[in-house]
């Protein structure tokens, strides 16, 4: 992405030694980005053997078994190697731009924690082509499906969480040292970005909940290979533990995927509104807030192990109050846009339309917080449909969003304003003909994680299925647009958009290899 | 960066780390701790270990509670198993004595270990078992088979609303097991 800074003076390595040696935090956000986007299309070709399986009843194109190293391959690859890289590249990129810093923190162990991931997915990919198969249990894992058993693979599986979990560690501790200890002078924490902010409280979670994650896989390691009895009934122990420790790291999980979003989204509209962003200080005690509750809400996704009413009842009310500091971002979002000035350029629309469909997802995640109800909801494409909506047109539109922000920025050119909008529209129909009648299918009572279905589901899975072929499909768009505008453009001016704010506006465009080597000056920064 | 800045940042990144290794370790405290809010709260329905009896207990009130017995093979597990008196009334601290049978059908030893549930969950911690064959894993010979007992009583500050509660055992076969109670101590 960075070519254009070839003949900058204290540029670049030349050559493969500068991808693999850099410290520089903009060469690691771009790698962190390109594996993420790898990713997501690796990810996005397991969706379509899903959705291609599923397009009509009976088996069609693959066994049942490697049905579920789809669905659960899928889950892995989006969750750990698109969404989350995803966010930890914007986060390199940008975070010392806008704080003013220098670079981050600690650059050495920022290029190992990169260089770990290839190695983790290359990993995990590798069972697909081994004779026990891919992990076939879900991305949660359960206990004793994935213990007593599991295909023999479940090893690799295991290290791979193992590396991941790793290089997650190393980037939450890399952004909290940089975001605490290398602002510029004059950028007090409460004049920092919505985005640096999100950051730091989402990489507070990682490093909270990362290390349980590392502890349940360990945990499955000793059940399978050394005779331990952690999820072992006959040995004494208990498979509703596993779901336990699961979701003490999995629901917070769910935040550190989206908490970023909300960092992204309140850049965006503010700056497509020409307006300063409503209610900064409430956005800031509104995601600590979610942040904190996200850890005391993990049995929700339980409720029908058997648990005592105290406990349904504790786990259902505290679920539903994370919507009171959610639906204050809501509300700020909307506020910043009302009477602003709005145009709507390609980020502004993914923005937009992340406030929209990510709001559709929270209420139906309200609805499964009421404990009667999530019996019936339990397990059904209803799950489904509401974890895609906050993912999908949550997390993953704020990353385009950002994306497409950052961009000009980034390669110094115009993105095509009118490719890029034709993908954000097909993106925008595909992902809610995909993921909308899914709703109706899970209150119809369709299980997920099945291969086959009952007769009464047909129409609504093709439905679905195109949905997902053209979602899909215009993804490819964004390959387009990102490599055209890596090749050239319109120039892009500093600035770059008329509305946006903050300090790596002002440095040109692309970003200097080396930016705020001496600090901006404090007058530049400005309550956002 | 700066000197400061520097000595700052390893500070910082030294009380992360020790957060970190904190959180692998609460993962694995949260093991016991299951347990230990397992035993307050009944939550999964197992029952507390071997009862020791200071004196004999003696039923109390007219109240019966109807106490129903349960025997299934866990997957993989086919020894004959099934509970010789499926179901007793007993009064709150009357002592009972039950028994289950199990054996085994194959030519070859084997050795089988149960593990008890109770429904509803909230009654389990009202069982309390003075001898249970669950304390002890059961080798059976080829062929063999076997009475085991349970001597149990209910305690008496078990809620009014409880009228009937079901023991059930689930057979697990752990002859390929080393140390079965390695990880954790059975009830």
């Amino acid at each position: 992405m960075s070519a254009a800074h070839d003949d900058h003076h204290h540029g670049p390595a030349k050559g493969l030694s500068r991808w693999l040696f850099t410290t520089n935090h903009k060469d690691i956000g771009t790698l962190y980005l390109w594996f993420s986007f790898a990713m997501f299309f690796l990810g996005g070709t397991f969706a379509m053997v899903i959705r291609a399986e599923l397009f009509q009843p009976g088996m069609q194109l693959v066994e049942p078994n490697f049905f579920n190293q789809m669905t659960t391959m899928h889950g892995l690859v989006m969750v750990f190697g698109a969404v989350m890289p995803a966010f930890v590249g914007l986060a390199n990129w940008m975070i010392p731009m806008m704080i003013g810093a220098p670079d981050m923190a600690l650059p050495r162990m920022n290029n190992w924690s990169f260089w770990m991931l290839p190695f983790a997915f290359a990993m995990l990919s590798s069972t697909l082509f081994m004779d026990a198969g891919a992990p076939n249990f879900g991305w949660t894992f359960y206990a004793p499906l994935s213990t007593t058993y599991a295909p023999e693979t479940v090893t690799f599986f295991i290290f791979a969480v193992h590396v991941m979990g790793a290089s997650s560690i190393m980037g939450a501790i890399n952004i909290i040292a940089t975001v605490l200890n290398m602002r510029a002078p004059g950028m007090t924490l409460m004049k920092m970005p919505l985005f640096v902010w999100t950051w730091l409280i989402t990489a507070y979670l990682l490093i909270a909940v990362m290390p349980v994650l590392a502890g349940v896989v360990t945990m499955m390691l000793f059940d399978v290979h050394f005779g331990t009895s952690f999820f072992n009934a006959a040995g004494g122990g208990d498979p509703v533990l596993f779901q336990h420790v699961f979701w003490f790291f999995g629901h917070p999980e769910v935040y550190i995927m989206i908490l970023p979003a909300f960092g992204v989204v309140s850049t965006i509209i503010p700056a497509f509104s020409r307006k300063r962003l409503f209610g900064y200080g409430s956005m800031v005690y509104a995601s600590a807030s979610i942040a904190f509750l996200s850890m005391i809400v993990w049995a929700h996704h339980m409720f029908t192990v058997g648990m005592p009413i105290a406990g349904e009842l504790f786990f259902m009310y505290a679920t539903m109050l994370i919507s009171v500091p959610t639906g204050v971002k809501v509300f700020n979002w909307a506020a910043t846009m009302f009477k602003g000035s709005l145009s709507f350029e390609t980020p502004m629309l993914f923005a937009i339309a992340f406030v929209v469909l990510f709001t559709i997802g929270g209420f139906t995640g309200l609805m499964l917080a009421i404990t009667p109800a999530d019996f019936q909801y339990h397990d059904t494409y209803f799950v489904v449909a509401h974890f895609h909506y906050v993912l999908v047109p949550g997390a993953v539109f704020s990353i385009m969003a950002a994306v497409y922000y950052w961009l000009p920025k980034w390669t110094g050119y115009m993105y095509d304003e009118r490719l890029a909008k034709l993908h954000f529209w097909l993106s925008f129909i595909g992902v809610n003909v995909l993921f909308f009648p899914q709703h109706f299918l899970g209150l119809a009572g369709m299980p997920r994680r099945i291969p086959d279905y009952a007769l009464q589901f047909a129409d609504f899975n093709w439905i679905s299925s195109i949905g997902g072929f053209l979602f899909g499909a215009s993804q490819l768009i964004m390959l387009v647009v990102v490599i055209k505008c890596i090749k050239g453009g319109k120039k892009a001016t500093a600035q770059v958009w008329d509305g946006a704010k903050g300090l790596e506006w002002t440095v040109e465009s692309p970003a200097p290899y080396h930016t705020f080597t001496t600090p901006p000056n404090p007058d530049l920064i400005e309550t956002p | 960066m700066s000197q400061t800045s520097q000595t700052s940042t390893k500070r910082l990144v030294t009380k992360l780390l020790l957060t970190v290794v904190g959180m692998f370790g609460f993962g694995f405290a949260m093991v016991p701790l299951y347990d230990v809010i397992c035993d307050i709260t009944g939550l999964n329905g197992k029952t507390g270990g071997q009862v020791v009896q200071e004196e004999e207990a003696k039923p109390v009130g007219d109240r019966e509670i109807t106490v129903q017995f349960l025997a299934q093979n866990a997957a993989g597990m086919d020894w004959e198993f099934r509970a010789n008196d499926p179901q007793v009334k007993v009064k709150p601290g009357e002592v009972k004595v039950v028994s289950y049978y199990a054996g085994n059908r194959h030519d070859y030893a084997m050795t089988g270990q149960a593990i008890p549930s109770v429904a509803p969950n909230e009654a389990a911690q009202y069982l309390k078992k003075l001898e249970c064959f669950c304390f002890q894993e059961q080798v059976l010979q080829a062929g063999e088979s076997v009475d085991m007992g349970i001597r149990f009583f209910i305690d008496e500050s078990i809620p009014e609303h409880i009228t009937k509660l079901t023991l059930s055992y689930s057979l697990f076969d752990i002859t390929d097991y080393e140390k079965p109670q390695a990880a954790v101590t059975l009830n």
